[in-house]
């Protein structure tokens, strides 16, 4: 087969793929209802709790609290919005039809590329309803049109890599609600122990060397910094080196997973 | 003879399992090869290595001549897979599904298509073609998975346990079509709990238990090991002489008595069942019962091994031998 007859395959799996999972959403629509819920609430929640206690202008860049906070809530968002490609293919794992698949003399990424892009397209349709509600309560962007498109990239970049770490985490455990705990494990303390919220400031010493050198953080600080015209703290180049190293290890990783699973 | 696959002494462990202990099989092409097996036996397991899911750990495996082992992408192009689990995406349509799979063959878009139309009227799907296929029963979900693994227009289908789970008159139904698949030269490896499903459409048979082929043989060959179908009558002992005379004509071998049961060991029970009604009936014989009994897995077992199958609690039989 020719190179080029090979990576053309591959596009029309991909796409084959991701149109088959897309569907779902729109057969079940409340399950993207309820998949925006949870977010939503999250933001509703932070903004009325936690805002009063921290919300002056002095606490936070980017002056009120919502602009303070739904950057950091775009990127938990899409994070679990990640956690959905490791449940996703955890589920389709202890079906039959990832062996249809694997006996089909198709590419032996598409499932996962499949996957991962589907959930990366929800997850656009979940940070727009999120965008939405956060207008409402009072966030705006402050660094113009190309900062807000920026903002979104930076999020969608991110939550694009940790989906295909969470792919392969789904077809180790494949069990779907293994695949959410472990999931949740992980992003509890990433995504708390992070800027998303508080300042890093207000964290005890240790806590915050942790705190300030992992990758939500730079995520966080990266969408904050694009999306309020803050001076720039080279957040954005090192959320890309992590996606990129993210990309690097857990596509192959997960693609050999995949093609040696029993 | 053209080979369709080639299995060389392959082993297969899961752990401390051992799955598959040295099986050898080759079949023909344009034939169904049955894999009689229990539960357990290894039957699922050596599908999967033919359909290039698992490799063996030792041995090696040739379908079409090719390795699939070596060549795996060219042994998925001439293979079709179909099994217990209907292996279909539950929230697309039929039309859907089968559209997809016909892509993942890499067909162009109106191929793709009109392959799945052609599909829909061969399998009579079309009333629920345009239906989520979560919504449909388990033998039109089983018909739609067997229609994915057409699409591909393979040379060779790998049916594991078609049949397991469906109403007998479902059953039929996929029976007509794998033998239609057959009569245009599709070569077919089916495995089954079921001697009778095995002995209706096998060529050939091969019975496998904790992973090793125990008999091989036509379908045949394996009855007569068994001594094949008996007929039971239960009729009172006063009336036994009258009645040996009147069956005895219909049996391979002379009848016997268990208590108040005569036992008739024939060929093609079915038929004979009715002629030994009629000429029951005709001298005013009427028996309190009259059974046809067929050899069952476990006869096989028993006829082959001595002991009975590892695993047979859970196989619905096809009887419940009364024969001593």
């Amino acid at each position: 087969m020719t190179l080029t007859k090979r990576i053309s395959y591959s596009v029309t799996d991909t796409w084959a793929i991701t149109h088959r999972n897309l569907l779902r959403y729109l057969r079940l629509p409340q399950l993207l209802f309820f998949s925006s819920f949870q977010p939503v609430m999250f933001l509703l929640l932070f903004n009325y709790v936690f805002g009063g206690a921290i919300g002056n202008e002095a606490a936070v860049p980017g002056g009120r609290y919502i602009n303070f906070l739904l950057p950091g809530i775009l990127v938990q968002t899409s994070l679990f919005g990640g956690l959905q490609t490791g449940i996703g293919l955890a589920e389709d794992m202890g079906k039959g039809i990832i062996d249809r698949f694997r006996s089909l003399p198709m590419s032996r990424g598409a499932v996962l590329a499949g996957r991962t892009f589907s959930d990366m397209i929800r997850n656009i349709a979940t940070i727009s309803i999120m965008l939405t509600v956060g207008t409402l309560l009072g966030f705006r962007f402050l660094n113009g049109f190309i900062g807000a498109i920026a903002t979104v990239a930076a999020v969608i970049v991110f939550s694009f890599a940790f989906s295909w770490m969470f792919a392969f985490i789904g077809m180790s455990v494949r069990d779907s609600e293994t695949a959410q705990l472990a999931g949740f494990a992980s992003i509890f303390p990433l995504t708390f122990a992070s800027a998303a919220f508080v300042p890093i400031q207000s964290m005890p010493s240790w806590l915050q060397v942790f705190a300030r050198n992992q990758p939500v953080t730079h995520a966080v600080n990266a969408a904050r910094e694009l999306a309020l015209g803050l001076p720039s703290t080279g957040a954005w180049w090192k959320l890309l080196l992590w996606a990129g190293g993210i990309l690097a290890v857990f596509i192959p990783l997960s693609i050999s997973r995949y093609k040696s699973r029993v | 003879m053209k080979t369709a696959f080639e299995v060389i002494d392959v082993h297969k462990h899961f752990g401390d399992v051992k799955a598959l202990a040295g099986v050898s099989l080759k079949a023909e092409q344009g034939k169904i090869y049955g894999l009689l097996g229990p539960n357990g036996a290894g039957k699922t397991t050596l599908v999967r290595m033919l359909s290039t899911l698992l490799s063996p750990d030792e041995g090696s495996i040739r379908v079409l001549g090719t390795d699939v082992v070596a060549n795996p992408d060219k042994v998925r192009e001439t293979i079709g897979l179909a099994g217990q689990y209907a292996a279909v995406d539950e929230f697309m349509t039929g039309r859907e599904n089968l559209y997809m799979v016909g892509r993942l063959y890499h067909l162009d878009k109106q191929e793709a298509k009109d392959r799945a139309q052609e599909i829909l009227e061969r399998l009579n799907l079309l009333d629920a073609a345009e239906r989520p296929s979560r919504t449909y029963s388990g033998g039109m979900r089983r018909r739609l998975d067997l229609g994915a693994s057409l699409v591909g227009r393979p040379k060779i289908l790998f049916l594991d346990e078609p049949t397991t789970g469906l109403d007998p008159r479902t059953r039929l139904e996929l029976w007509d079509i794998i033998r239609e698949l057959v009569k245009n030269g599709t070569s077919i490896l089916l495995t089954t709990q079921y001697l009778e499903e095995a002995d209706e459409l096998a060529d050939q048979i091969a019975v496998i238990d904790r992973g090793k082929v125990i008999v091989e043989g036509t379908s045949d060959q394996l009855k007569s090991r068994l001594g094949g179908d008996v007929i039971e009558m239960e009729i009172p002992p006063a009336k036994h002489q009258k009645a040996i005379e009147t069956v005895r004509k219909f049996g391979t071998k002379d009848p016997s008595i268990e208590g108040d049961h005569i036992i008739l060991p024939v060929k093609e029970g079915r038929k004979k069942l009715i002629d030994v009604v009629r000429a029951l009936d005709a001298v005013k014989i009427a028996p309190e019962s009259i059974a046809l009994h067929r050899p069952s897995l476990d006869d096989v077992f028993l006829a082959v091994t001595g002991q009975k199958a590892s695993d047979v609690s859970q196989a619905p039989k096809a009887k419940k031998g009364a024969r001593s």
